[in-house]
């Protein structure tokens, strides 16, 4: 293991708190970043909530309970993805070559990006599970909250991977909103962030059991609900982690392998 | 001692070449002006030796390190300013230096001093807080040219530094270019396809062209190359008249450009009454006829046959109908 130089950490460090400041000034960003989750949580969650009435065994969980994790975690991904792909926005606005040209190691650079973009989603995460909770959504116990958490930051962590490749393989935003609609929404609709696994026609369960998020939102789920009996529930917290834990780091791993590779 | 050094620097694009063989050196404290047209190979070749593109073949040093095999300690040596904007406009002038400074490692006291010092240096302090979005289009420039001196490097690189500003905002930055130079003793390489500002800012200038440098001296020797005065006349028979002058031996160079004849001549004058002369006495009708001293611009024409002047209007004219 290479020891990172104080020289790195600062400039980590800087990065991290530049995505930051930038976070917090872009006042419009945050508003909607949070009213659209609100609107998913307040008018589709309550709504189905009243519509779907849960197994007897699951006890006095509801529907929300189920809804309000898939929301968090589309939320969170949004986020850091859009966080990775800003990387396109220093590109275009040419600060991207401020960063390159300083004696600074690709890594610290990814390592910089990636804090700053997690920690943004992680604060939207909050936000949003803090207005889950005021409609009715319920945390079991404090330790799942803290499983909750590191779920969340596995989320992030991957989503802002992808965002980083994506970034270094498309110069430009001609083609973002294509990628978007064709890859991310499939993704979501496709993890159980919305249904639970049981409803979807056979030839697309295929597709949810192969979608790692999945696992992601059936860990952020499981933890959030530990030990209550909720139904829908894919696989032990224990294999939902050991599954995320690995697609994070290949997903951070082509990223940043990606991004050291892209020139200016 | 020479602070950057080339050795048959190049750079191919799919097989283009984009910098042919280039070589040259920068003394150390010195202005040194690298100008041709666009497309020339100016960034390329800033590009190569800031370390963000590595060389086709050939390498360079800077600061005695290699641009290939030390690149990180190239990196600290140098500053560079960007030929676009390369500024964070959510953040302020102060923050941006901020960022700056904590990128190459700098300490808290040497952060605090030096942003003071270089604000002073661009004449932005009043301005340091505000959110450079902002900023005016010189502003911009100004913040990024103290960025670039932050921390302390041996040499300053400044693309373009004054396209796209206007005549009051360009001679501005050329000031705060020959303070810096002169207060700092950084040595400054930058390149431009404006012969006024090559001429008027470098000690030393490289003229290239295509990928290829043709020529490197003082603004001075450049234009002495091309002769003491040059006169500039259109007539009936241009071909003729060549001819003619050719054999005259006060005559040093006639070259005919464009839709006109070129002479370089000493004490031109006293050289004009004798060229309406010989015209009038072959029968030649003279149109005009106009005498100036020889600009950078005549000493890129000298080597290329073409004007830098010429070529930008007509790239700039192509580049606004490929926009729209």
């Amino acid at each position: 293991m290479v020891l990172i130089k104080k020289s790195e950490l600062q400039a980590i460090y800087i990065m991290w708190i530049r995505q930051l400041k930038r976070f917090v000034r872009a006042k419009s960003r945050i508003i909607s970043t949070i009213i659209q989750p609100l609107f998913f949580l307040v008018f589709l969650g309550l709504v189905l909530n009243n519509m779907i009435k849960l197994p007897a065994s699951s006890g006095n969980l509801q529907f929300l309970d189920f809804f309000a994790p898939g929301i968090i975690a589309m939320g969170i991904m949004f986020s850091s993805m859009m966080a990775g792909v800003s990387v396109l926005w220093d590109r275009q606005f040419g600060f991207l070559q401020e960063v390159l040209v300083a004696p600074v190691s690709r890594f610290s650079i990814v390592i910089g990006r990636t804090a700053g973009g997690s920690t943004t989603a992680l604060i939207q995460g909050f936000i949003m599970l803090i207005i889950a909770m005021a409609v009715g959504f319920k945390i079991s116990s404090f330790s799942g909250l803290l499983l909750g958490i590191v779920f969340m930051i596995l989320m992030a962590f991957i989503a802002v991977g992808f965002g980083l490749a994506l970034s270094s393989i498309m110069k430009d935003f001609q083609g973002f909103q294509l990628i978007m609609n064709l890859i991310l929404m499939p993704a979501i609709f496709l993890s159980t962030a919305f249904f639970p696994v049981e409803y979807y026609p056979s030839f697309l369960k295929i597709l949810v059991y192969i979608n790692p998020i999945t696992y992601c939102i059936d860990g952020l789920r499981n933890s959030l609900t530990l030990l209550s009996g909720y139904p829908y529930i894919i696989l032990p917290v224990s294999l939902d982690l050991l599954i995320s834990i690995v697609v994070c780091i290949a997903m951070m791993g082509i990223g940043s392998y990606l991004f050291s590779k892209s020139e200016v | 001692m020479s602070i950057i050094e080339t050795n048959n620097l190049t750079k191919k694009f799919n097989g283009l070449v984009a910098v042919d063989n280039v070589n040259f050196e920068v003394e150390e404290g010195e202005i040194f002006g690298f100008l041709g047209p666009n497309g020339a190979g100016k960034t390329t070749t800033i590009k190569m030796l800031i370390t963000l593109l590595r060389p086709t073949s050939g390498t360079a040093r800077v600061a005695g390190f290699d641009i290939v095999k030390e690149r990180n300690r190239v990196r600290e040596c140098i500053g560079v300013v960007f030929q676009e904007p390369a500024l964070d406009t959510e953040l302020t002038g102060r923050e941006n230096l901020d960022f700056h400074a904590r990128m190459y490692g700098l300490s808290r006291v040497e952060r605090e001093k030096r942003i003071v010092d270089v604000l002073q240096l661009v004449d932005l302090t009043d301005k340091a807080d505000v959110l450079v979005k902002n900023y005016s289009g010189g502003m911009k420039r100004r913040l990024e040219i103290a960025r670039g001196l932050m921390h302390y490097p041996k040499v300053l690189f400044l693309d373009e530094p004054t396209l796209g500003l206007d005549a009051q905002t360009r001679n501005a930055i050329w000031r705060y270019i020959k303070r810096l130079n002169k207060e700092e003793g950084t040595t400054i390489f930058l390149t431009t396809h404006y012969m006024e500002e090559a001429d008027y800012l470098s000690d030393r200038a490289a003229i290239i062209d295509h990928g290829r440098l043709l020529v490197v001296d003082k603004p001075e020797g450049l234009k002495n190359r091309v002769g003491k005065d040059l006169i500039n006349l259109k007539c009936s028979n241009m071909r003729n008249l060549k001819k003619i002058l050719e054999k005259e031996e006060w005559v040093e160079n006639v070259k005919i450009v464009d839709s006109s004849l070129l002479l370089s001549v000493k004490h031109g004058e006293e050289k004009i009454p004798h060229i309406i002369e010989i015209a009038q006495s072959t029968g030649i009708k003279i149109t005009s006829i106009d005498l100036h001293k020889p600009t950078l611009d005549d000493v890129f024409l000298y080597y290329t046959g073409r004007r830098i002047r010429e070529q930008e209007t007509e790239r700039t004219i192509a580049a606004r109908f490929r926009r729209h």
